[in-house]
C-alpha cells in the first residue's frame, strides 16, 4: 500500500486552500441540501453562526464542543504520519474515560491536586493502551487496523454499557424503578477548573499544550522523524534500520492515548460522570469520526487541528440553533461532515498534481530532503 | 439453566436467526469483494447501506410495493458507487479516508431524511416469510433453511453467481486482471477505469440490496444508524474470506450464528450478561482476521492503490 503521507502534499499552499475550497463545496452542497428539505440555506447557515459565536456563553460551547475533537484530531494526525489508518477513536474514548472513572470511583478520598492529574493519566494510558492492541495486531499479526478498530470501538462500547449497568450504577439510584445506566456525581474536588459563569474549563487549554508537544514530538525528535520516515515509505525506513512495527504501534498507541485523554477531559470537565444510552454516540458524541474529520482539515498537522477542532466544534454548536430557526434536524452535522471529508480526499488529485509540477521544476522542498536521508 | 440452550426448539431457533442474519452480510460482502478483487478498498459500505435502507423503507411506507422499494434502494446503492468510483478510480483518493467520507456522509443524510420526511419511527410490512412447498415441511431443516423470506435466499443464490461470474466469464477475469496487475491489464487494452468503475458500483448495489434486506425484510423499521456497525463487518468479512465467495460466506455464516448465539443467551436470561455476549461476535472477527491475514498472499496485489497509467 502506497504510504499515506505520500498521497498527501503538505506544502503551506494547500494547508490553507485545500480546507477552502473543500469547505466552501461542502458548504454549498449542504445547502444545497438544506433548500431541498424545504428551507432557507442563508437562514440556516446564519442561524447556526448565531449559535455558535452570538454570546460569550455560546463561544464558550463551541470551545468546549471543539475539547474531543481536538485530542482526537491530533491523535489521528500522529497515527497518519506514522502511516496508520486509525478509525478506533470511539473505542479509545470510552477507554480513556472508563480507566478515568476507575480512578475517581476507586481514590474518591484523594484531594483533587492528586487526583485529577491521577486520573488524566489513567485516561491517557487507558486510550493507549486500546489503539495499542490495534497496532500490536497490525505489526505482529498483520491485521488491518481498520478492521481491528472498528471490533475495538464496538467491544469497548459493550463494556462500558457492561460496567454502568452492573458494578458501577449509580448507588443512589438503584432502588429506583427505571435504573440509568450512569455512575453517580464524581467529586466536586475532581471537577476541572472551569471559567465561570461559562462551560469552558481548562481542558481545552490542555489540548492546545497537547497539539504542541505533539508537533514538537513529529517535527523537533528523532522519534517523531522515525514515525513519519515509516509514514513516508515504509520499505525504505526498513532498509534504513528502522523498526516499522515499533513505530506503527508507537504511532497508533499514541493516538489512542490522546483520544483517551479526550475522553478523561469529558468526564471530569463537562459530564462530571460517566454515562451511556447503549451506543457509542451516547458518550462521545462521534468525536472518534469526527476527530478525522478535523484532523484532514487541518492538513494532518497537530497545530492546524487547533484551528479545525474550533471550527467543527462551531458546526457542532450551531447545530443544535439549525432545528429551532429552520426546523433542521442536527444530523445536517454529520452530513456536512462526510462533506468535507468527501471533498478533502477528492482535492488531494489536485495537490498532488501541483506537488508533481513543482518537484520538476523546483528543487525538492526541505522536509522532502529530510525525509529522503532516511533512504 | 444452560441446558435450556440445548433443547431441540432453541438450536432450530438459533440456526434459523443465523441464517436470517446473515443476509445483509452475505449481500454487502459478496459485493464488497468485487470491489476489493478490482483494487478499490470501498469502506463507505455502512454509509451506502444507511441510504439504500432508509430509501427503501421509505418507499415501502408512502407505496407498500416492495419490490418498487427494493429496486429504488439498488439505484441509491448504485449511486452512491459512482460517487464512490469516481472519487476511487478518476480522482484517486485515499480509500481508506474517502470511505469514511462517504460513511458519515451516509449516517447523516439517512438520519436527516428520517427525521424530516417520516419522524416518528413506523413499522411497515416488510417481506413475508416464504415456505418453499414440501422443502418447508421436512423436520429441522425446514424451519432453518426453508421458511425464511425471499431475500435470504437471493442471498445465498448470490454465492455460487458471484463464484460464476468471477472465475467463469471475461468480466470476472477482467475484475481480477485490474486487481493484480492493472499495468498488464492495461496493456492488453482493458479499461482499467471501467472495470473498476463497474466492480464498485456492483458492490454498492448489493450494499444498498444488504440495506434493504434491514428495513423492508428484517426488522421491518428504520432508525438512526439502524445497520450500527454491519457495513464495516461485511468488510472484514471479505479479508476474512480470503476473496473468495465461499469462505466470504463461511465468514458471515459464523459470525451470524455466534450473534444469534448470543442474542438467544440474553432472551433466555443464562447467566452471562448480556454486555458481555455482545462482544463475543467482535472478539470472534478480531481472531478470525488474526486468522485470515496469513493467507496475504491471495489479497488482490493493487487493493487500495490508485492506477496510474505510466508515461
Amino acid at each position: 500500500m502506497t504510504p499515506l503521507t505520500q498521497r498527501f502534499d503538505f506544502s503551506r499552499y494547500n494547508y490553507i486552500l485545500v480546507p477552502l475550497a473543500a469547505g466552501g463545496l461542502a458548504l454549498l452542497v449542504g445547502g444545497v441540501i438544506i433548500w431541498l428539505l424545504g428551507a432557507n440555506p442563508f437562514q440556516a447557515y446564519i442561524g447556526m453562526l448565531q449559535g455558535a459565536f452570538g454570546s460569550p456563553n455560546a463561544l464558550a460551547d463551541s470551545l468546549v464542543k471543539a475539547g474531543p475533537l481536538l485530542f482526537v484530531g491530533v491523535g489521528i494526525c500522529i497515527a497518519y504520519r506514522g502511516g496508520v489508518i486509525n478509525i478506533g477513536g470511539e473505542g479509545q474514548i470510552v477507554m480513556g474515560a472508563l480507566a478515568t472513572t476507575m480512578i475517581v470511583l476507586t481514590f474518591s478520598n484523594l484531594p483533587g491536586l492528586l487526583l485529577i492529574p491521577l486520573a488524566l493519566i489513567a485516561g491517557f494510558i487507558g486510550g493507549g493502551f486500546w489503539g495499542g492492541i490495534a497496532g500490536f495486531l497490525k505489526a505482529r499479526f498483520n491485521v488491518n487496523e481498520v478492521l481491528s478498530t472498528v471490533m475495538l470501538n464496538a467491544i469497548a462500547v459493550q463494556f462500558m454499557t457492561f460496567l454502568l449497568n452492573g458494578v458501577w450504577i449509580d448507588p443512589t439510584t438503584l432502588d429506583n424503578a427505571i435504573r440509568i445506566p450512569q455512575t453517580q456525581r464524581f467529586p466536586l474536588w475532581a471537577d476541572l477548573p472551569r471559567l465561570t459563569p461559562t462551560r469552558l474549563h481548562a481542558g481545552i487549554l490542555l489540548g492546545i499544550a497537547v497539539a504542541v508537544l505533539a508537533y514538537i514530538l513529529l517535527w523537533r525528535t528523532t522519534i517523531g522523524y522515525r514515525i513519519r520516515a515509516v509514514g513516508f515509505n515504509t520499505v525504505a525506513s526498513k532498509y534504513a534500520g528502522i523498526g516499522v512495527g515499533r513505530y506503527q504501534i508507537l504511532a497508533i498507541t499514541l493516538s489512542g492515548a490522546l483520544a483517551g485523554l479526550g475522553g478523561a477531559v469529558e468526564v471530569l470537565a463537562v459530564n462530571h460522570r460517566l454515562f451511556t444510552d447503549g451506543s457509542a454516540t451516547g458518550f462521545t458524541g462521534s468525536a472518534g469520526f469526527n476527530g478525522i474529520v478535523v484532523a484532514l482539515f487541518g492538513g494532518l498537522h497537530p497545530l492546524g487541528v487547533i484551528p479545525a477542532s474550533f471550527l467543527f466544534g462551531a458546526l457542532l454548536t450551531g447545530a443544535n440553533s439549525l432545528q429551532r430557526t429552520v426546523q433542521v434536524p442536527g444530523a445536517f452535522v454529520t452530513t456536512l461532515d462526510g462533506l468535507v471529508v468527501i471533498f478533502v480526499v477528492a482535492s488531494q488529485i489536485w495537490a498532488r498534481r501541483r506537488a508533481t509540477r513543482r518537484a520538476l521544476i523546483e528543487p525538492a522542498p526541505k522536509e522532502n530532503v529530510a525525509s529522503a536521508d532516511a533512504v | 439453566m444452560l441446558e435450556q440452550l440445548f433443547a431441540p426448539a432453541v438450536i432450530i431457533g438459533i440456526l434459523a436467526s443465523g441464517i436470517q442474519l446473515a443476509t445483509p452480510y452475505l449481500y454487502a460482502s459478496i459485493g464488497e469483494m468485487f470491489s476489493q478483487v478490482s483494487g478499490v478498498l470501498n469502506l463507505g459500505v455502512e454509509g451506502v447501506m444507511l441510504i439504500a435502507a432508509f430509501v427503501a423503507y421509505y418507499v415501502a411506507l408512502k407505496t407498500s410495493n416492495l419490490i418498487l422499494a427494493l429496486a429504488l434502494a439498488a439505484l441509491a446503492g448504485a449511486l452512491m458507487g459512482l460517487l464512490t468510483a469516481f472519487l476511487s478510480v478518476t480522482l484517486k483518493a485515499e480509500q481508506g479516508i474517502s470511505g469514511i467520507g462517504i460513511y458519515l456522509f451516509g449516517l447523516g443524510l439517512s438520519d436527516l431524511l428520517f427525521l424530516v420526511l417520516v419522524g416518528t419511527p413506523t413499522a411497515i410490512r416488510g417481506f413475508p416469510e416464504l415456505d418453499l412447498p414440501v422443502l418447508s415441511s421436512m423436520p429441522v431443516l425446514g424451519p432453518i433453511l426453508f421458511s425464511q423470506n425471499i431475500l435470504v435466499y437471493f442471498a445465498f443464490a448470490c454465492v455460487p453467481l458471484a463464484w460464476f461470474v468471477l472465475n467463469k466469464t471475461t468480466l470476472g477475469l477482467k475484475v481480477r486482471a485490474v486487481g493484480q496487475t492493472p499495468e498488464a491489464a492495461d496493456s492488453l487494452g482493458i479499461s482499467v477505469a471501467r472495470v473498476r468503475y463497474i466492480a464498485v458500483i456492483v458492490a454498492a448495489t448489493m450494499a444498498g440490496i444488504a440495506g434493504a434486506s434491514l428495513s423492508i425484510a428484517m426488522f421491518n423499521i428504520f432508525q438512526q444508524n439502524l445497520t450500527s456497525g454491519m457495513g464495516f463487518i461485511a468488510v472484514a468479512l471479505v479479508y476474512f474470506g480470503g476473496w473468495r465467495p465461499f469462505r466470504v460466506m463461511l465468514g458471515a455464516l459464523l459470525f451470524s450464528m455466534v450473534n444469534a448465539l448470543q442474542l438467544w443467551i440474553q432472551t433466555l436470561g443464562i447467566g452471562l450478561p448480556s454486555d458481555i455476549a455482545g462482544m463475543l461476535p467482535y472478539i470472534l472477527t478480531i481472531i478470525a482476521l488474526i486468522f485470515a491475514a496469513r493467507q496475504i498472499v491471495t489479497q488482490p496485489t493493487a487493493l487500495t492503490k490508485p492506477f496510474e497509467r505510466g508515461e
